[in-house]
């Protein structure tokens, strides 16, 4: 099974996923890299990406748009902060605007990404943390908008959650 | 607080009879980002203020949003309190990065074919 383990921290709006993959860290490290494999998994499976700027280096940005089923596209950004090849990566993830550049008002979040050598195998422990509590409802809704509708059992917790 | 019990079927079917349609879906998005009055949302479509009423009333009945007065407007909002919120963002990332991961795993598959 490729997902290791997820766990959820809703105190610190933080999200870890461990994944294996029957592969060497650095050909895990070129889906990253290479904009065209990256396009091929960034996006829900029905909203694929497509990168029109991917620079790879600390400091570099990246531009990214996704498009819906029925075409409609929200755009996104990345922002570089470290990368240490094959190890580390390190970057600020955020909506943008309709032009497709950072607003700062809009939703970011960091990303923080480690690959481990496992022999043949490669071990990707991503930690996705949502900056601003303030600003969790426009990135619930767009992930509502992106497709990424909740499971019964999700609406059912949503619900039913006990509250302190 | 036990905000809810659980869910019926009944329930369930409500909610995703809510979701199904876009414009509710927009609707909710809307009322999830800000507070909205009814006739501030029936402006940002082109349907009556009857045909977006009713919308809001098929949210208001799946508990998806809350309905109140204040003074002549009718405010809509989200119904959630704020740790279901962040527990439902979690959610929805937590099944992106899954997808992510087996989409990767599809990646480096089709590649050691190749190889």
């Amino acid at each position: 099974m490729t997902v290791i383990s997820t766990v959820k921290d809703p105190e610190n709006l933080t999200l870890t996923i461990v994944a294996e993959f029957d592969a060497p860290p650095d050909r895990v490290w070129d889906v990253w890299e290479n904009p065209r494999k990256l396009e091929q998994w960034w996006g829900p499976p029905t909203w694929p990406a497509t990168f029109t700027r991917h620079d790879f280096v600390v400091g570099g940005e990246s531009r990214y748009h996704m498009t819906g089923p029925t075409g409609e596209t929200h755009a996104g950004f990345w922002q570089m902060t470290a990368i240490d090849k094959p190890t580390r990566i390190e970057f600020i993830n955020g909506l943008a605007g309709p032009d497709g550049e950072p607003v700062p008002s809009m939703p970011a979040m960091s990303g923080s990404v480690i690959f481990e050598e496992l022999g043949a195998r490669t071990r990707m422990t991503a930690v996705t943390n949502f900056l601003d509590a303030a600003q969790m409802d426009t990135m619930l809704a767009m992930g509502m908008a992106e497709g990424m509708t909740l499971a019964v059992g999700q609406i059912d917790e949503l619900l039913t959650t006990a509250v302190v | 607080m036990v905000v809810r019990d659980a869910l019926t079927d009944d329930d369930v079917d409500r909610i995703f009879g809510a979701l199904a349609d876009r414009t509710r879906r927009d609707i909710l998005t809307r009322a999830i980002e800000r507070v909205q009055s009814v006739s501030a949302l029936a402006r940002q479509y082109d349907m009556s203020f009857a045909a977006v009423q009713k919308h809001v009333a098929v949210l208001e009945r799946a508990a998806l949003i809350v309905k109140e007065a204040h003074g002549r407007e009718q405010l809509v909002h989200a119904n959630r309190p704020t740790i279901a919120r962040a527990i439902a963002l979690l959610d929805q990332y937590e099944q992106l990065w899954i997808d992510r991961a087996n989409q990767i795993a599809a990646i480096l598959d089709s590649e050691g074919e190749v190889q």
